[in-house]
């Protein structure tokens, strides 16, 4: 089985919700990333979503933005970040890593090249923020020849049509995007998360990991009663932003950060509090 | 040849073009594409259109045929079309009242759309004015400081304009805070793209609004001269004055068509803004043409004297018609559309932009390897007044 799928199963089978944590690598040096995902690990990350440093990212907020030009900055690559994931897989053979970005970097290396040097890499899957379903035909099947799972977001304006058509297309698990709006927008609805939850499952068999607007423990908590994972980002980022000048501080801060929510995500699910 | 009618359904154009975006947005895209072929051949809606061109804009522009510089330069008749005489002084008009009928008929109440030069923020921030919509433009900081005189007149026109500080704070980061904006209020908001860019059905819509230029073209030249143009040239940004002019020739090809590019300072340097002559294929801002990137796929900082050019990417249908060998992509650098800039000044009585100097300046080359009989179109897609505290900033010339 497949590091994504074996994580979710093993979260299913203890009643547990996946905790997904966003940072983007080579923020705020290539340096550090490496041992900002073992830090986030240790503060219970189940999945690790590393960002692909763009130029021009689009469906971000400010947070992420910022983040992307202070990895630029220092040239980060998609290269460099495949071997980020490699450095990580030395120590970490467990712990799923979903390569998150825009289309123009990988293209740019070819696509063959980059899934085949990402599968050797150890990396799990991919998010091609910028890959519609419509575009996926051509992209999807080459990454999912080298073992990679191909994660597509679904938005609060996707019909029931589009969720089917992605839920067809993807695997590992889905990303329900909260919001319209960037990463990093403040607004979170639970309930209207919680009916277009309902509308997915009853297309799909997929875990959905639900993202954007999960700032804290206690948002983590809302969130994690209704999905299946929660995607946290730009919280995460804007800590990194904060001590990038004392970088040495940041893996204890992330891991107790994260750790927070790690506890308030497994408090709102215990058996005593769902029952 | 015969020519497919593109893009297909799918929004392509060969291997170009595309729906490159985040999922959000494919509803709203689709909601427009839905519109747009329902309204297009809508009596009402055509009348509508039609009317404001004429009434507002002030439609048909001249063909002016251009003695004294056919005779300067030798060779082809040289006959100038005339966008800077629309309202507001480009042929983005042609486009900005396209969408904003489209977006009055979807009931959105407030108008987005980026903006380089301020040319196409001026145009949206005018048409939101008369039709009592709610307007923001994006604009890179970079752009706002050298473009001062149309953030002022945007503003005067009611439009609030957010300067953008990401990126290299120009024209595409303008485009991608606008995208952003799009994302977070779908509901209320329509975008006005401002060239043949972005997602399907943006290059669709905007050239089919920009087409007017060359149809009006087709009559002119029949009822001026009989014939058809042998050759048309216009300067290509994004290229909707180009595929504008182009568009209704294609499946004529007895007409050569010519865009041309910002060179800046020469295509060797590597400062420019042309990436149909030294770009390759890639994706930007949800569409799959040419664009300007490094090695590691990351989008280039570009360079033009003119603010309008300055963009690292450009319509998809221009990637096809490239590679289609149906028209020719070539480039010009600052200092030739600035000669080209003064020569139209001083022997015609006529200021042009910078973006239509370019394509001034690779007329005045071609014009002579042509015969005398033959005709050659230029678009001229605006007028310099906006240009002129550019060109005596870089001329040392002191106003006031
Ligand atoms: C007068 C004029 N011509 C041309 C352009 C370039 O745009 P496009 O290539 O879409 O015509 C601009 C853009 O601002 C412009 O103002």
């Amino acid at each position: 089985m497949k590091r994504i799928e074996t994580v979710f199963a093993a979260l299913k089978a203890r009643g547990r919700k996946a905790l997904i944590p966003y940072i983007t690598a080579g923020d705020p040096h290539p340096d550090h990333t490496v041992g900002l995902m073992h830090a986030l690990v240790a503060g219970g990350a189940d999945i690790i979503e590393l960002g692909v440093p763009f130029s021009d990212p689009m469906a971000d907020g400010p947070t992420i933005q910022l983040a992307c030009e202070r990895a630029l900055v220092h040239g980060t690559s998609l290269w460099q970040v495949v071997d980020m994931v490699a450095e990580f897989r030395r120590s970490d053979a467990r712990t799923p890593v979903v390569l998150m970005g825009y289309l123009n970097p990988i293209e740019a290396r070819g696509l063959e090249a980059f899934a085949a040097y990402a599968q050797k890499a150890g990396v799990d899957g991919v998010l091609i923020v910028d890959v519609s379903v419509e575009e996926a035909p051509e992209i999807a099947p080459r990454l999912r020849a080298h073992g990679l799972d191909c994660i597509f977001l679904l938005a609060p304006t996707s019909s029931a049509a589009r969720i089917g058509a992605i839920a067809h297309e993807a695997s590992g698990y889905l990303y329900y995007v909260s919001l319209k709006g960037v990463t990093g927008a403040a607004t979170l609805d639970v309930a209207s998360v919680a009916a277009k939850l309902d509308q997915i499952r009853a297309q799909t068999a997929l875990p959905v990991a639900v993202g954007f607007g999960i700032r804290d423990a206690a948002s983590a908590a809302q969130v994690a009663r209704i999905a299946d994972g929660v995607v946290v980002g730009s919280a995460l980022v804007a800590q990194i932003q904060k001590h990038q000048n004392e970088p040495q501080k940041l893996p204890d801060l992330l891991t107790r950060q994260l750790g927070e929510m790690r506890a308030a995500i497994d408090f709102a699910t215990s058996p005593v509090m769902t029952r | 040849m015969i020519y497919e009618n593109l893009p297909d359904a799918r929004g392509h154009f060969g291997l170009y073009g595309g729906r490159f975006v985040a999922e959000t947005l494919m509803l709203p895209l689709q909601q427009l594409e839905q519109a747009y072929n329902a309204l297009k051949n809508d009596a009402a809606f055509r009348a509508e259109l039609d009317r404001d061109l004429a009434l507002y804009v002030g439609r048909p522009s001249p063909l002016y045929p251009a003695e004294r510089l056919t005779r300067k330069w030798g060779g082809a008749q040289v006959f100038l079309k005339r966008e800077d005489l629309n309202h507001t002084g480009a042929h983005k008009i042609n486009n900005t009242v396209g969408q904003a009928l489209l977006a009055k008929h979807l009931g959105k109440t407030r108008i987005i759309a980026e903006t380089g030069a301020g040319q196409h923020g001026v145009a949206s921030a005018t048409i939101a004015a008369r039709l009592g919509l709610k307007c923001v433009v994006y604009m890179g900081a970079e752009d706002v400081q050298r473009q001062s005189p149309n953030v002022y007149r945007m503003k005067l026109l009611g439009a609030e304009v957010v300067p953008v500080h990401s990126g290299t704070k120009t024209l595409k980061d303008a485009m991608n805070e606008a995208l952003r904006d799009w994302v977070t209020n779908v509901d209320d908001t329509f975008y006005v793209i401002g060239t043949v860019a972005g997602p399907h059905p943006y290059p669709m819509l905007v050239r089919d609004f920009n087409s007017v230029v060359g149809r009006e073209v087709v009559t002119q030249s029949q009822e001026m001269l009989g014939c058809q143009p042998d050759a048309l040239v216009a300067c290509v940004g994004g290229g909707s004055n180009a595929i504008g002019l182009f568009y209704p020739f294609i499946g004529n090809d007895a007409v050569k068509m010519y865009g041309v590019e910002a060179g800046g300072d020469g295509i060797e340097t590597g400062r420019h803004a042309a990436p149909l002559s030294a770009g390759h294929p890639g994706v930007l801002h949800g569409n799959r043409t040419y664009i300007m990137a490094d090695a590691n796929g990351q989008i280039s900082a570009t360079h033009s004297i003119s603010a309008g050019l300055d963009y690292p990417g450009v319509g998809p249908e221009h990637a096809w018609l490239k590679d289609i060998g149906r028209v020719t992509y070539v480039s010009v650098t600052d200092d030739e559309a600035l000669a080209a800039f003064h020569e139209l000044t001083r022997v015609e009585g006529i200021i042009p932009a910078l973006e239509p100097a370019h394509a001034l300046a690779y007329a005045k080359k071609l014009a002579p390897q042509m015969q005398r009989e033959q005709i050659l179109v230029v678009n001229l897609s605006g007028r310099g007044d906006k240009d002129i505290f550019t060109i005596a900033k870089r001329e040392g010339t002191e106003l006031m």
